[in-house]
């Protein structure tokens, strides 16, 4: 059965006439999470998460016409059954599950693994059908475990104070500063940037609790800053704004920093292996844990992984999306992942 | 390990040199003297010789990882490096290690005589005992270069704050002669191996760059005018029968010119002179790339050295048999460097003095500076005959007054990744303009772009590449770039049959179409223009 069709607009559901993360204005978009390369203006009607619908209206507009659903309650539009189910990746996001005449195809969205002890953890969900990201599809990818990541984290920041430095972090505002809101909780103050302070407010707003955060402005006393931890989003990086940090420890936390050469090709004192993304090992189990039929790979190594699981006995094809582009949120001074 | 892989974590995690120094200060002040030796090696060039070929690395890699080769070549083309891919690829080490960073290096070293099973059994044991940092430098440290963003300047000035000694004289201790098995640290950085006194070099005297009108230098016989060479500057101390070549970044390049080190060797009398090392062939000056190639290299070859020969343009004397000169004025230094050349015959023997460019008017000047290009030179310098050679830069006594690059239009149609820290990213460029109805090759160039340029160009490439070669990629002809270059000259082994000097992109021309980039006959008619 066909139920899915790839369209230069977006991924679109043939029974139920909706798009998957289009990014071409559609009647009626259901979005997996909040980024802005899988959920963009102009659609007529959203569908998403209830942790992302306020962080959607802050995003796009207050005005947009959007309902929400929690995890695992479906919702039937013209005859499919569409639900939601974790995927881990950044709050409010998820996979979403569309069951028709008894077909199940269900798309990733993006989405890791393992626990981040902020998201809820990625949950398989069997299915005929997955659609699956593969960001960081290739087998050099694999993630530390979380603790050894914090203390990592901790170590820079203390050797950042033994010389009275204030440690800055470079993240997206959606995502990654709350994830190092995280892992850097109880270190020291931790000051975000307005965009990462909006963002949070929107992430508070439906109820969810984030770890204490200071508003960092132009008023902020230099002092304040010493010895504490400011997190700000990549467009800030080599900024008038960033520069009046005195003394200050730059790094850059992205999947990508996992490789050296990416590393220093930054100008930032240190790049650290922080991801939202399945690694390699990720991407294995959770399309194992689909049982599905037929795999199709999107944005990332579509090519490489997808002949991988073909020649592991996983019938795959590649697929050709729009996601993933960097370019979006004006970072292109800056790897990130989105 | 521990220590040494914590060393370079903390350097890894730092941008600023300062505190890159403070993190081998303090290695030093804590390290075993043997590991601190090593280290010193290891940054010198003094490494072990590969015990082990990378291709069977490789295949025990893949073996124990699980993936097949072509996951592999995918994984390294990305990475860009074979010792991190394979570090990257292994599981996490089982057990854990106690030997010490010189203890491993021991083992590189008594590796080479070892049975295959032994080498095999050695390097899957350290594998599954090393971490993911440790890995790393294990798989540098058996072959391959190991950079960290530390050059050898940064390792003496660190080593120079932790024992309080001169710079250069440890500079000289380090580079010089010595094993790692039969000289103590301590005696290694007191030079107890060396004789500093016959190597000490002066400061180098440094040259602004013209920013004003030359009728404001006043009478034009007070300056003495020579050609700039686009070269290596050299510092040449004989000293007590013993030869030493510094460069501008105050490190040791002797080994690197051993047909010069010769010459230098037979003059008589003890001197300090100043000048260009250049690379000579046929008549000319062959470009900077080709110069670079003999201080890349470890072992300089009789091949390298047919293939580059060098020669040196002496513009300057500091010291004459023991005296320091350099308060002597320009005019009486200038005097004593050409009676050197006097009194020694060094016909065709690779040392030339700089020629003296003598006008009368400062308006003829502009004329021989235009004409610079024809003799490969990259400009001219001007010196006030009455100075001292002056301690570093020190504005108005010493001037360089460069050619203004020449430039052409040319559209991209290779890209290759970069390696190092440009590896995730194409970086690499070859340039083609217009011949008939095609296209043909005419630069390959690397730098001139900004960060979020490149980012652009890779995602052009990645949607716009027609075919792969290996690592290269065929891409559309569409990006337009003005490419500036230093000179040009005809080639036979350029198919396009010119050859530019120091090619790099000025600026991307995003508001020139492909169909107006410069044909090759224009860029030719730039050689009978300039010469």
């Amino acid at each position: 059965m066909k139920i899915v069709r790839f369209t230069k607009k977006g991924i679109y559901c043939i029974p139920g006439k909706f798009y998957l993360d289009p990014w071409y204005p559609v009647d009626y978009a259901v979005i997996s999470h909040a980024h802005a390369d899988h959920a963009r203006s102009g659609m007529k009607h959203y569908l998403c998460h209830d942790d992302s619908k306020a962080i959607l209206k802050h995003r796009i507009g207050k005005d947009i016409s959007i309902e929400s659903l929690p995890y695992g309650k479906p919702i039937t539009i013209n005859g499919v059954s569409v639900s939601f189910y974790p995927a881990g990746h950044i709050i409010g996001s998820a996979q979403i599950r569309l069951e028709y005449k008894g077909y199940v195809v269900v798309f990733s969205g993006d989405y890791k693994v393992k626990d981040d002890e902020l998201t809820i953890p990625f949950e398989p969900v069997k299915c005929n059908e997955f659609i699956t990201e593969s960001t960081f599809g290739l087998p050099i990818y694999n993630w530390e475990e979380e603790s050894v990541l914090r203390s990592r984290l901790h170590n820079w920041v203390s050797s950042n104070q033994a010389k009275n430095r204030t440690s800055v972090f470079v993240g997206y505002s959606l995502g990654k500063a709350q994830r190092l809101m995280k892992l850097l909780d109880g270190v020291a103050n931790v000051y975000v940037h307005s965009a990462i302070h909006n963002t949070n407010e929107a992430i508070r707003s439906s109820g969810i609790e984030l770890p204490t955060t200071e508003l960092w402005t132009v008023n902020t006393q230099k002092q304040a800053l010493q010895n504490n931890i400011l997190i700000v989003p990549p467009a800030l990086l080599g900024s008038k704004m960033i520069k009046r940090v005195p003394n200050m420890a730059t790094a850059i936390c992205s999947g990508w920093m996992q490789i050296r050469g990416n590393r220093r090709w930054q100008s930032v004192d240190a790049g650290f292996p922080v991801s939202d993304h399945a690694d390699w090992n990720g991407l294995i189990t959770a399309v194992k844990a689909t049982e599905a039929e037929k795999v199709y790979v999107t944005h990332g190594s579509q090519a490489i992984f997808s002949k991988y699981l073909n020649e592991n006995g996983i019938y795959s094809e590649e697929v050709k999306t729009e996601y993933g582009d960097e370019t979006i949120d004006n970072d292109q001074n800056v790897l990130q992942e989105s | 390990m521990k220590q040494f892989a914590n060393l370079i974590n903390t350097v890894e995690l730092t941008n600023k040199t300062n505190d890159k120094i403070d993190a081998f200060v303090d290695y030093f002040s804590k390290a075993p003297d043997k590991d601190k030796l090593w280290l010193i090696a290891i940054f010198t060039g003094k490494r072990p010789k590969r015990p082990v070929k990378t291709t069977l690395m490789r295949e025990w890699c893949m073996e124990i990882a699980g993936i097949p080769e072509w996951l592999f070549l995918e994984s390294y083309s990305t990475v860009g490096d074979l010792g991190e891919t394979l570090a990257l690829l292994l599981p996490n080490p089982s057990r854990s290690d106690d030997r010490t960073f010189s203890e491993w290096m021991q083992d590189i070293v008594d590796l080479r005589t070892k049975s295959d099973q032994e080498k095999e059994a050695f390097i899957r044991n350290a594998w599954s005992s090393l971490d993911m940092q440790e890995r790393l430098i294990f798989n540098k440290l058996i072959g391959g270069s190991f950079r960290i963003g530390v050059s050898k300047k940064t390792l003496v000035n660190a080593l120079a704050k932790y024992s309080g000694l001169e710079a250069n004289q440890l500079m000289h201790s380090i580079i010089g002669n010595w094993d790692v098995n039969s000289i103590s640290f301590d005696a290694l950085i007191h030079g107890k191996h060396i004789n500093y006194d016959n190597s000490k070099p002066y400061p180098f005297c440094l040259a602004y760059a013209l920013e004003k009108d030359l009728n404001e230098l006043g009478s034009i016989k007070d300056w003495q005018i020579e050609y700039k060479w686009d070269g290596i500057r050299g510092q040449i101390v004989k000293r007590n029968n013993e030869v030493f070549i510094w460069s501008r970044g105050e490190e040791l390049v002797t080994k690197q010119f051993p047909e010069l080190v010769e010459v230098i060797q037979s003059l008589n009398g003890d001197f300090v002179i100043d000048g260009e090392i250049l690379a000579l062939k046929d008549n000319g000056i062959l470009l900077f790339n080709d110069l670079q190639k003999r201080l890349n290299r470890k072992n300089i070859t009789k091949k390298l050295m047919e293939e580059v020969p060098i020669g040196f343009y002496a513009y300057d004397m500091m010291e004459w048999e023991h005296k320091d000169i350099r308060e002597y004025p320009l005019s009486e230094r200038r005097q004593r460097l050409e009676n050197l050349f006097e009194s020694n015959s060094v016909e065709g023997k690779r040392l030339f003095l700089s020629d003296v460019i003598t006008v009368d008017t400062w308006a003829e000047l502009h004329e021989i500076r235009a004409q610079a290009r024809s003799k490969d030179s990259e400009g001219l310098m001007l010196k006030q005959k009455e100075s001292p050679y002056h301690t570093g830069r020190k504005k108005g006594d010493w001037w360089k007054w460069k050619v203004d690059p020449l430039t052409i239009d040319a559209v991209m149609i290779y890209a290759q990744k970069g390696s190092g820290r440009r590896s995730a990213h194409y970086t690499d460029y070859t340039f083609a303009v217009k011949k008939d109805d095609g296209l043909v090759t005419v630069a390959k160039a690397y730098s001139g772009l900004t960060n979020a340029e490149i980012l652009e160009v890779s995602r052009f490439v990645k949607q716009n590449s027609i075919e792969k070669f290996g690592p290269v990629r065929i891409v559309k002809p569409e990006l337009v770039f003005e490419i500036a270059f230093e000179g040009i000259a005809l080639s036979n082994r350029h198919k396009s049959g010119v050859a530019l000097r120091f090619p790099r992109i000025s600026r991307w021309r995003k508001d020139k179409p492909v169909e107006e980039i410069d044909t090759i006959e224009t860029v030719k008619q730039l050689i009978y223009s300039t010469h």
